[in-house]
């Protein structure tokens, strides 16, 4: 439904995107994995036609991004990052206004956004400036499904919303999936990528892996602890001195110690530990989760 | 325990509404301080009233010591305080902003010619001291705003949402810094939508509809909603009846 070859795309002293290409398969809900800056951005303006891209080429739905823009534009819903609907008209001059920008009605096309819109109703006069996060972002997903898309792009749209409300977000998305959508949607919420199909981790530009979030932690290749300890702090700090680790960070309540190699024996981590007079040490090996991942390619890079 | 924030029973009202509705809690000298819950949970405004930013409608608070009613100014002084929305001069450079605060702060030149050494080192932005923050990398920005809003040595430091949009490694070199901060002494109140910086904190609180409706240390509330996580906690707190 999207195929993307080798797009590169540079600002004035920037390279944004860096010989980019991927496929999103007919209703699949593919997520674009990265921090700010790692321009996920760039290529989604690109797929909307929006931005020029410097090299390469894009079809979405078969239709080119440069030449079949116009056809283009009526086949895809585009959610921007920054919220960019109209603050000083109400819930449902919006919906309407993006309704006959494209031609058609609130009614035709409601049965798709029926889901969210039934809990954006009780403020449907309240002007969207007035809303709280979490309700423009849903206002904002309505606005890009009332054409009835068949390709759904959306920019970071769980950045600066709580976690609850993230979720009921992704729970939507999966509703929008089993109709028959393909969505391809940007997070740098790293435990988003276990709710996408596949995944690509994108950083600087450059696609670090695409993969299933199954598939992508085969990446991660060395061995894996977590440890936790009466004092975090002084914890981490001598085990990043340690000659066995490769790396360590913090990971909730736990550190992940990635180990120099499998010959470490874990008797020789915890006498290291006791020498140094830690305390209620409690450690197991543990799959590598996405973020794992992500910062061991990051590292790799 | 020296407590350095102190609420008691601290209520904002706008109208009939009730954004802050009696929270109490006490934070420890060199705590890390969770202060979590939904969007429109109240927050900011308990958050504003800390920093003498807003004047409550009820009840009591003291921050490092000076009291939100009468003492604002002394307390504006103290704290040190950085956000996601409002932090660092764009275009200005490094050295300006380091400076423009520490003046702001009322540091004399001599400290702050040190302290912009010392912050240029600890952080190696040597090479880039004349550049204007606005060419920085984000996380670079969010390690700088840090570094600035712990210029004049507050006993207590507020920060609102610090870490959107970095990279997961960089996020952890920012919670280092916090670690470092808190382990000489600096409370670090911070809120959150990374649940797993949550299990970071000391102890976290939950807000929910202006209330705190739970306040311990990320284990025992783990284990008293018996979830394996944070995000557990909070899905199951954080909800509230609010629709807003």
């Amino acid at each position: 439904m999207i195929a993307i070859e080798v797009i590169s795309k540079t600002y004035a002293s920037a390279r944004a995107l860096q010989q980019v290409s991927f496929e999103v398969q007919k209703g699949e809900l593919f997520g674009l994995i990265g921090p700010d800056g790692a321009g996920k951005t760039t290529l989604f303006k690109i797929l909307v036609t929006l931005l020029l891209p410097d090299a390469g080429k894009a079809t979405v739905a078969g239709f080119d991004v440069v030449k079949d823009y116009k056809m283009l534009r009526t086949i895809t819903g585009y959610m921007p990052g920054r919220f960019s609907l109209y603050q000083d008209l109400t819930v449902g001059e919006n919906l309407q206004f993006f309704a006959s920008v494209f031609g058609t009605s609130i009614e035709a096309n409601y049965a798709l956004i029926a889901d969210i819109y039934t809990q954006l109703e009780p403020f449907k006069n309240r002007r969207a400036g007035n809303l709280s996060g979490g309700m423009k972002q849903k206002l904002a997903l309505c606005c890009a499904l009332i054409h009835k898309p068949e390709v759904l792009f959306l920019d970071e749209p769980t950045t600066g919303v709580d976690a609850v409300s993230r979720k009921e977000f992704w729970e939507m998305l999966g509703r929008l999936k089993n109709r028959g959508l393909t969505i391809l949607v940007s997070t740098p919420y790293m435990d988003e990528a276990v709710l996408c199909d596949r995944i690509a981790l994108i950083q600087n530009g450059t696609i670090l892996a695409i993969d299933t979030p199954e598939g992508i932690t085969t990446h991660f290749t060395k061995p894996l602890l977590a440890i936790r300890g009466a004092d975090t702090y002084r914890l981490i700090k001598d085990l990043r001195t340690a000659p066995f680790t490769h790396t360590c960070y913090a990971f909730g309540e736990y550190l992940h110690l990635t180990l120099k190699s499998e010959s470490v024996d874990r008797t020789y981590i915890e006498a290291f530990l006791q020498q140094k007079q830690h305390r209620q040490i409690e450690m197991h090996p543990i799959s590598p989760t996405v973020e794992d991942t992500f910062m061991s390619l990051m590292d790799r890079q | 325990m020296e407590k350095v924030v102190i609420a008691d029973k601290l209520t904002k009202k706008f109208g009939n509404f009730i954004a802050t509705n009696e929270i109490t809690f006490a934070v420890d000298k060199g705590e890390i301080f969770g202060f979590l819950g939904a969007n429109g949970a109240g927050k900011t405004t308990a958050m504003r009233m800390l920093c003498g930013l807003l004047k409550p409608s009820s009840g009591d608070a003291k921050v490092a010591g000076f009291d939100v009613y009468t003492q604002t100014e002394k307390i504006k002084e103290r704290i040190g305080y950085m956000s996601q929305k409002f932090s660092l001069y764009e275009d200005l450079t490094v050295r300006e902003n380091i400076k423009f605060y520490g003046g702001i702060y009322g540091l004399r030149l001599p400290a702050i010619k040190s302290k912009t050494e010392y912050i240029l080192e600890k952080l190696s932005l040597g090479e880039v001291a004349d550049t204007l923050v606005a060419s920085l990398p984000l996380g670079w920005k969010q390690r700088l705003a840090f570094s600035i809003a712990m210029l004049h040595e507050p006993p207590v430091v507020f920060l609102d949402e610090p870490t959107g949009g970095v990279d997961p490694i960089t996020r952890r070199q920012f919670w280092d810094m916090l670690y470092e901060a808190a382990s000489n002494g600096t409370t670090i109140f911070i809120t959150t939508h990374y649940m797993d910086e949550a299990e970071y904190c000391n102890r976290v609180s939950i807000m929910v509809d202006g209330r705190i409706q739970a306040l311990d240390t990320p284990r025992r509330l783990r284990e008293q909603y018996g979830v394996e996580s944070m995000d557990g906690v909070f899905q199951i707190l954080a909800r509230g009846t609010s629709t807003k």
